[in-house]
């Protein structure tokens, strides 16, 4: 509880900035109008005026709102302008290469733990490729396909999958050497083979990496499917609504896309703390 | 297939046998450590060369890694124009302003532990948000120039290195912030002395992630709109031109800067925290 009272604190700060910031940035063209028009604008008025413009600066906190629960509630689901849908594109991109990342990380953290060569000889490049700024090819990744014919789902769920795929291999590959020596031991005494060290020592104890690796995963998931969605051609997904937006100026639209996005983080971040939670309460790792 | 690939993927076997042999035999040496890897790098290309030239795989897909050196030194001056555009100036200057005040904030916020336990439940929210979304924001603020590219750096970096830094400036145990009571040290020595240098393995940790972060940001944003030059600028039109040897040259120059100032931060993180169990006995 004594962590609530200063979360909200620190939130309502941030609102009060923006508003202010909404009316210091967005002035500038309520007084050009008013010079244009011959008028005085007294300063209540100029404060009505910054917070009701059609495509302000910095909008108001109240106006994403509204554009945001316009975008969810007000529209049908199927419809091009329901945040909704676009939100519905991103995730089964963001889910299906998740999917993938998630298991190429598996499999190739089991093979590394087991076979010395592997180890050395793909660890470096997996560790120097995290240095790499890999999300800036992903227009050429999108691109490239679609020259080949493959469309839609796959090109985005691949960047996904790539994104998502090093801090699953980083984490499995310690998880899985988590177990000490007594253990590794104790379970060659009992003549277990690779196998079944695997499956009862090797991954029981790797859980807790894991699930901490799968929520960096889910959101850099859907930081490469949102940026997949980005080379021109895109007309569904979050990432689209943000390119339009910023084609026309329609800034409510940008700053309702990108609050979805981080909704849609959260609720993804959220649900595998979930089932975090659940599963080590039930393995026995938390008392 | 043509004998290129064939001879690409023996090379490719005899490789692997040879790796396999060194890492069971000499794994522990220094020499096998930096070898085995090499070998597989160079593998690797080996394997994607022959293979495009076995295959005869269209340039327009997937072109071999002597066509992109070619086309990589052929375009020097380019590629050092777009590098001090993205680089330099838009993703260094984000860099330095974003890590400053990052530093600057947790220092203060740590002063005041109310700010402390309200400010990181919400700086960790933030950090696993889809930053890079601004970047079409502040391309409208700020114009199509290098200062938009920094002003996304500057918001991408800030909260990775001030969780970080947060985190590192409560690292201290109370006996060490006794011992420095008993010698009636002020707020400031105790900072400067103890505090300070015990965050240090925690903000070189933040500023490590925040490295490509930046080459991120800068890139990302330029595909929001920039001058006619920069890395972004230039992936996004050589793609709509198909000039991929163009392409990944560039892709290879992020590369290069990207694991460069990475393998600066671990060198001064080096230099700087050398007493830390993690830089020792190796």
């Amino acid at each position: 509880m004594n962590r609530v009272l200063p979360v909200l604190t620190v939130l309502f700060a941030i609102l009060v900035i923006w508003y202010g910031a909404a009316v210091i940035l967005n002035r500038a063209w309520v007084l050009d109008q008013a010079a244009r028009s011959g008028t005085e604008v007294g300063f209540g008025q100029m404060l009505h005026e910054t917070m009701t413009q059609e495509r302000p600066v910095l909008p108001a906190p109240h106006q994403v709102a509204k554009g945001l629960w316009d975008g969810i509630v007000g529209q049908k689901i199927t419809s091009k302008r329901s945040l909704v849908w676009h939100a519905g594109v991103t995730l089964s991109a963001t889910l299906a290469g998740f999917a993938l990342g998630t298991a190429a990380g598996l499999l190739l953290a089991i093979g590394i733990v087991h076979n010395r060569a592997m180890d050395m000889s793909v660890m470096p490049w997996a560790i120097a490729s995290q240095t790499i700024p890999i999300l800036a090819i992903a227009p050429m990744v999108i691109v490239v396909l679609a020259s080949l014919g493959i469309k839609g789902l796959l090109p985005k769920a691949l960047i996904a999958a790539y994104l998502s795929f090093f801090p699953v291999l980083v984490g499995m590959v310690k998880g899985l050497r988590a177990p000490d020596g007594m253990q590794l031991d104790l379970l060659r005494t009992y003549s277990a083979s690779q196998g079944q060290t695997l499956r009862m020592l090797r991954l029981p104890s790797s859980v807790p990496y894991l699930f901490a690796s799968l929520k960096v995963g889910i959101a850099a998931a859907l930081v490469g499917t949102i940026v997949a969605e980005l080379p021109a051609g895109a007309t569904a997904g979050l990432g689209a609504r943000l390119l339009s937006g910023s084609y026309y100026g329609q800034t409510i639209q940008i700053w309702a896309a990108l609050l979805a996005a981080a909704i849609l983080a959260a609720v993804l971040v959220m649900l595998i703390g979930a089932a975090e939670r659940a599963t080590l309460k039930r393995m026995g790792f938390v008392r | 297939m043509s004998w290129q690939g064939w001879a690409a993927i023996l090379f490719w076997a005899l490789a692997l046998a040879l790796n396999v042999q060194i890492a069971n035999r000499y794994g522990n040496a220094r020499w096998a450590r930096v070898f085995v890897p090499t070998l597989f790098g160079i593998t690797l290309l080996v394997l994607w060369q022959g293979l495009v030239r076995g295959l005869a795989v269209s340039p327009v897909i997937l072109p071999a890694p002597s066509d992109i050196a070619a086309r990589f030194v052929q375009s020097l001056p380019l590629l050092w124009g777009d590098f001090t555009q993205t680089i330099l100036k838009g993703a260094l200057s984000g860099y330095v302003i974003g890590c400053t005040t990052a530093v600057l904030t947790a220092i203060a916020v740590d002063r005041f532990p109310f700010l402390q336990r309200g400010l990181l439940p919400v700086g960790n929210f933030v950090a696993a948000l889809p930053i890079v979304g601004i970047a079409p924001i502040l391309v409208m603020w700020f114009g199509f120039d290098w200062q938009s590219k920094a002003a996304v750096v500057v918001v991408m970096v800030f909260f990775p290195v001030l969780v970080n830094m947060v985190a590192g400036l409560a690292a201290t145990d109370a006996l060490q912030r006794d011992l420095m009571r008993t010698y009636s040290a002020s707020y400031r020595d105790a900072l400067l002395k103890l505090r300070l240098p015990a965050a240090m393995p925690f903000l070189f940790n933040g500023l490590k992630i925040a490295t490509t972060l930046a080459l991120i940001g800068a890139i990302v944003a330029e595909f929001f709109g920039s001058p006619t030059r920069g890395m972004g600028f230039r992936i996004s039109t050589a793609v709509g031109q198909l000039d991929l040897p163009l392409v990944w040259a560039e892709i290879a120059v992020a590369a290069l800067a990207g694991s460069g100032i990475f393998g600066l931060m671990t060198l001064a993180e080096k230099a700087v925290t050398f007493w830390h169990p993690s830089q020792r006995g190796r």
